[in-house]
């Protein structure tokens, strides 16, 4: 590949002459997820969601083949318009599904705006202002958000565990500030307290935790934890040989299966640990049971989890939403996807995690999961689902106008005073 | 002749003075005003004693740098791949056989060996090209990140601290008198302390194997001049490969006792490859005394960056390394 | 390029003829390529090329291997979000586009020169793990910091002016505004190098205890040097700003300034060509690697590519070209000069042990 320059110029003029093939009886479907990189994992089983639902339908809807090609980003913003833009200007997809991380999904939404004849459809990106404010037309979110995930969580800690005033310690940037406002918004209206000067806001990709820990307050009744994937395994283990003793609330990443199955010693500091978020492995309803079920016989021993992450969950449930609206309008994407985004905008749909819609502004209206975690019967440490949050929306049920008066997500929203 | 005695005795007593100073901030019970000032007295003490245990985790990681560095003129910007690579292989050992101690012994013996292998396959070919050899270790970090990925994932992984270390213990420092009068103590966590501890064995071992053994010799007389020792019939060869083993050994041993700390993931190649060149920038390259120093200036900087203006912590630990260079260019202990 | 310039006058006019075909190639280019080789391959390159460039310019002439090149770079994409317009509502203080242009580059040249004050007290070896530390101490600073830099979330939003009835983020215009000014400094090194000032670098890059005895301030050659790198990496740093719409850390990442290294060197540090050899076959393996292999591993192709060049061909694709050109034409050519010696072979003084 890099032998001569010469060559590399010349395979640049033939690429370039060569313009991409369009059959009329296949549909070209993109998939973006983040496979390189530190969140190589988390795309790849993103990825797998895509494939399920392919393999559900036959990779087959409204008639026509559905082709999938994929696209790779490493999570930074810039990587993922490249990868799309590739994907839409070159492979010609007209069906984007992707991405996977909330900054991607604030660039690719700004793109779309670029290309209103190729319709993009969220992978498990979370930001709040994907869809809430300035949304383009042709993005739709079959998935949640980071607020709406935190769905019954405040109430919880409020009414059953009587906690009244909390600290938090999350990672510094917007998905913990969603997670933040999405717990605390609820709780403080209650009449709950977080003052600001209890919120530790620390660097993401931290490891140290020791001075944090120690500079954390005692006068308290719980911390809110929103960490995720590595960060949360050191501030667990470090916590617990510090000899803290604090009760904890997690975010939805903070005690998910990565980190409750890694092998830090955090035993003692999560249990009893309340969480809330779009899944949860141990729900016993048939619909969820079977997509587990699903996915092992798929991928048990070829690289697959335990159990489906929220990546598999959430690039499944936007794929399927494709290809159901596909269906619905019979694969005709004629007129730049017209009729699909309309079928799109109006579907409504049971998934593992039970019915989805769309708001008017095309985010998911679905519902949520609040879960504990406990010691399963093997010792494993499980989250054991203690609730569920029917038909969640963006806004809390509030109304648009006045949910744009709360403010975007930030380190001091809610003031909480 | 007067002057510099003078200069010499206020720098003494400034330092006994600072000295003074921090002992009553560690042992005395904090009177209100200054709690007012600059918080509580908790937060200060562990943060103290967490810069210096970083620091002491630093210096294991670095003192191998510099050492490598000293004598070869080599930058090894692989070297903090050596220290994940340690951590992983560390990791693999421990869980298999169930020893942490036998993990942290052939994690420190892999990464030697292939220490020895870079250096007779890699740098033998290409010695006094101190660029390229820089360069190609820049090419090898690329790699092995991403190697390592494939292998190990993007997961997390955290050892099993052995049994006697794990937990905290009660430190004989009140941290504050309750209203009962009841002294509070302070907890702090026994593994940190064994990784300081840890931290001084390996610099004095380093140092008695410098000053008071002949291969010693050797290598400090490689440092200063490189020409007469080869001239004077040692196998520089071998010194070289020996020097590149204990170096690489030090960051795969680091990867352990550092894994054990905090944790090893993706991305800590790159953190403890800072770590080490901003030690040794501001300690001197080549010193192992200047490693020492640097490396508690540095964790010190880092753990009170980030208890008291987390969003500035960096550029604290920069403005030391740049001020280091304007004053003295070659590093606190640095000669040239 | 000193090879080059030796033999130009062998040619009409003193125009080697493949020269001449490059230039009606890169001009005539959007013609023939769709929008988005226009665009995410050519101009992208482009932008790529003239940053590493800008280190070529650093190491090849002045041989200090400075990583921060891309942090210079970054910092003019950030004051472009910071001093002009953004959609993110922090900062943005909405000055005109031309004037926050000359300020994002001046401001860049300035970074970059600060950093050569900070790295040229020291020699040679040292330069690489200064600037290296500072780009990663950038790095977590701009991810950390929100009242300036936006901290993890960086700025969206940024877009060129619509100019004499051209929007210049489209794809043609584009093309040509990254194509123009990359010409423009790829001629200012080539020349530059042969003007008072180039030659004056060479000469520290090659001796700089002489260079000193000879009354010449090396501190200062090198100084200025990174002051013009900064105008080049900065310049580029705009139009990387135009180009993606936004600016984030990930651009100052630690991936991101040793991809800049891996270009250069990959390209050949020894002519002002290289860089943009070595950005075009990066860019079109960062597109189409995924196509062909799993793009799980491009790293390791990258890696392995980059460690390839540094291990056995150091003048980069660019010597590994002018070897087979050279083994093509030999024996034409030496019928006709007579001995000449291998071009592959020929190196300017002092440079075959720095690269």
């Amino acid at each position: 590949m890099l032998k001569c320059a010469g060559k590399t110029l010349l395979a640049a003029a033939v690429l370039a002459v060569a313009s991409p093939a369009v059959a009329q009886d296949t549909i070209k479907m993109g998939g973006l997820a983040t496979l390189e990189g530190a969140f190589a994992a988390p795309g790849q089983d993103g990825i797998r969601g895509i494939r399920m639902a392919l393999e559900e339908f036959n990779h087959t809807a409204g008639g026509k083949k559905i082709e999938l090609i994929t696209g790779s980003s490493d999570a930074s913003p810039a990587s993922a318009i490249r990868a799309t833009r590739k994907l839409v200007e070159q492979d010609g997809v007209q069906i984007m599904i992707g991405p996977l991380s909330g900054s991607e999904g604030l660039a690719v939404k700004d793109y779309a705006k670029t290309k209103p004849n190729v319709t993009f459809i969220n992978g498990t990106s979370a930001a709040q202002d994907t869809t809430l404010r300035k949304p383009a037309p042709n993005f739709f979110r079959f998935s949640t958000e980071g607020a709406q995930w935190m769905a019954g969580l405040g109430e919880y800690a409020y009414k059953v565990k009587k906690y009244r005033k909390v600290a938090v310690l999350a990672e510094d940037y917007s998905f913990p500030y969603t997670q933040v406002f999405g717990f605390l918004e609820p709780f403080c209206r209650l009449g709950g307290k977080a003052s600001v000067n209890a919120r530790f806001w620390v660097p993401i990709g931290n490891k140290d935790y020791s001075s944090v820990i120690a500079a954390l307050p005692d006068d308290v009744d719980a911390i809110y934890v929103a960490l995720g994937g590595a960060d949360a395994i050191n501030f667990l283990s470090q916590y617990q040989q510090a000899g803290g003793e604090l009760p904890l609330i997690g975010g939805s990443i903070t005690v998910d299966q990565t980190v409750l199955g890694s092998k830090g010693k955090i035993r003692k500091t999560v249990i009893g640990t309340p969480s809330a978020g779009p899944i949860s492995d141990t729900w016993d309803d048939p619909r969820w049971k079977a997509f587990v079920a699903q996915y092992k016989k798929m991928f048990a021993g070829k690289g697959g989890f335990p159990s489906p992450s929220l990546f598999a969950h959430g690039y499944y449930i936007n794929t399927k939403a494709a290809l159901l609206a596909l269906n619905q309008v019979k694969g005709d994407l004629s007129d730049g996807g017209k009729k699909l985004r309309a079928a799109l905008s109006s579907l409504k749909f049971e998934s593992p995690t039970g019915m989805v819609s769309l708001d008017p502004r095309r985010n998911a209206i679905a519902d949520m999961f609040l879960t504990e975690v406990v010691e399963g019967p093997d010792g494993n440490l499980v989250n054991k689902t203690i609730g569920v949050t029917k038909q969640v929306s963006q806004t809390f049920g509030v109304k648009y106008e006045e949910f744009l008066k709360y403010g975007p997500v930030s380190r001091t929203n809610p003031p909480c005073k | 002749m007067r002057k510099p005695m003078q200069r010499r005795t206020i720098l003494i007593l400034g330092i006994v003075l600072f000295a003074a100073a921090l002992l009553w901030l560690v042992f005395a019970v904090w009177p209100d005003w200054l709690i007012d000032a600059i918080g509580r007295k908790k937060t200060f003490v562990n943060t103290l004693l967490n810069g210096i245990t970083l620091g002491g985790l630093y210096f294991l990681v670095a003192s191998g740098f510099t050492l490598v560095f000293g004598l070869m003129r080599n930058v090894n910007l692989a070297h903090g791949s050596m220290y994940l690579l340690g951590g992983y292989i560390g990791y693999e050992v421990a869980e298999a056989t169930g020893s942490w101690f036998f993990g942290l012994a052939v994690a420190f013996l892999a990464i030697a060996v292939s220490g020895i292998l870079l250096q007779v396959a890699i740098f033998r070919r290409m010695e006094g090209d101190e660029l390229r050899q820089t360069l190609v270790t820049i090419g090898i970090s690329i790699i092995a990140a991403d190697l390592m990925l494939a292998t190990w994932t993007g997961t997390t992984y955290q050892f099993d601290t052995p049994d006697g270390l794990y937990g905290a213990i009660v430190l004989p420092v009140i941290s504050v008198v309750k209203s009962s009068g009841a002294p509070v103590f302070i907890k702090y966590p026994m593994y940190r302390l064994t990784v300081l501890g840890v931290a001084v064995v390996v610099g004095i071992g380093l140092w008695l194997f410098l000053n008071r053994t002949r291969i010693g010799m050797m290598i400090r007389a490689g440092v200063n001049d490189r020409e007469m020792l080869a001239a004077s019939g040692v196998n520089v060869h071998f010194v070289f490969a020996l020097v590149f083993a204990i170096g690489a050994g030090l960051a795969g041993f680091a990867g352990v006792v550092g894994g054990t700390a905090l944790s090893i993931a993706p991305g800590e190649d790159i953190r403890y490859l800072l770590a080490s060149l901003v030690v040794v920038i501001v300690g001197g390259l080549g010193s192992v005394s200047g490693a020492a120093i640097g490396a508690l200036l540095i964790g010190l900087a880092e753990q009170f960056g980030l208890a008291y203006f987390p969003t500035y912590g960096v550029v604290l630990t920069f403005l030391i390394m740049v001020g280091v260079l304007a004053i003295r260019p070659q590093g606190i202990m640095g000669t040239r | 390029m000193f090879g080059i310039e030796r033999n130009s006058s062998r040619y009409p006019l003193g125009i080697n003829p493949a020269v001449l075909l490059a230039a009606v190639f890169l001009i005539a280019y959007p013609l023939f390529a769709s929008d988005f080789f226009t665009f995410q391959i050519g101009a992208y390159s482009l932008i790529l090329g003239t940053i590493a460039l800008s280190l070529t310019m650093l190491a090849g002439y002045g041989g200090m291997v400075s990583l921060a090149q891309m942090t210079v770079a970054g910092f003019a994409a950030y004051l472009m979000a910071i001093l002009g317009t953004n959609s993110v509502g922090v900062m943005g203080l909405g000055w005109p586009w031309w004037l926050t242009v000359v300020i994002a580059i001046l401001g860049a040249a300035l970074l970059s020169t600060f950093i050569g004050a900070i790295a040229a007290r020291t020699e040679g070896i040292y330069t690489i793990m200064i600037t290296l530390a500072i780009a990663v101490a950038f790095f977590y600073f701009v991810r950390q910091n929100y009242q300036i830099f936006n901290g993890f979330t960086g700025f969206a939003g940024i877009k060129p002016p619509t100019l004499f009835g051209l929007y210049w983020r489209d794809p043609t215009p584009f093309y040509y505004l990254a194509l123009a000014i990359a010409a423009f400094f790829f001629l200012a090194v080539r020349y530059g190098a042969r003007s008072t000032f180039g030659l004056g670098l060479q000469a520290v890059r090659d001796n700089p205890r002489r260079v000193r005895a000879l009354g010449i301030n090396v501190f200062l050659h090198r100084i200025v040097a990174y002051f013009y790198a900064g105008i080049i990496a900065g310049t580029a740093g705009v139009l990387l700003v135009w180009f993606n719409g936004r600016v984030s850390p990930g651009i100052v990442g630690v991936d991101m300034v040793i991809d800049i290294l891996v270009i250069a060197v990959v390209g050949g540090m020894r002519a002002p060509i290289g860089p943009f050899l070595g950005a075009i076959a990066f860019v079109l393996l960062e597109n189409f690697a995924i196509d062909l292999i799993d793009r799980e591993r491009f790293n390791t192709v990258i890696g392995l590519a980059f460690l390839l060049v540094v291990l056995f061909s150091p003048d980069g694709l660019l010597g590994l070209w002018r070897r087979i050109e050279s083994k093509i034409r030999l024996p034409r050519a030496s019928a006709r000069l007579g001995v000449r010696a291998n071009r592959g072979d020929w190196h300017p003084a002092g440079s075959s042990e720095r690269m």
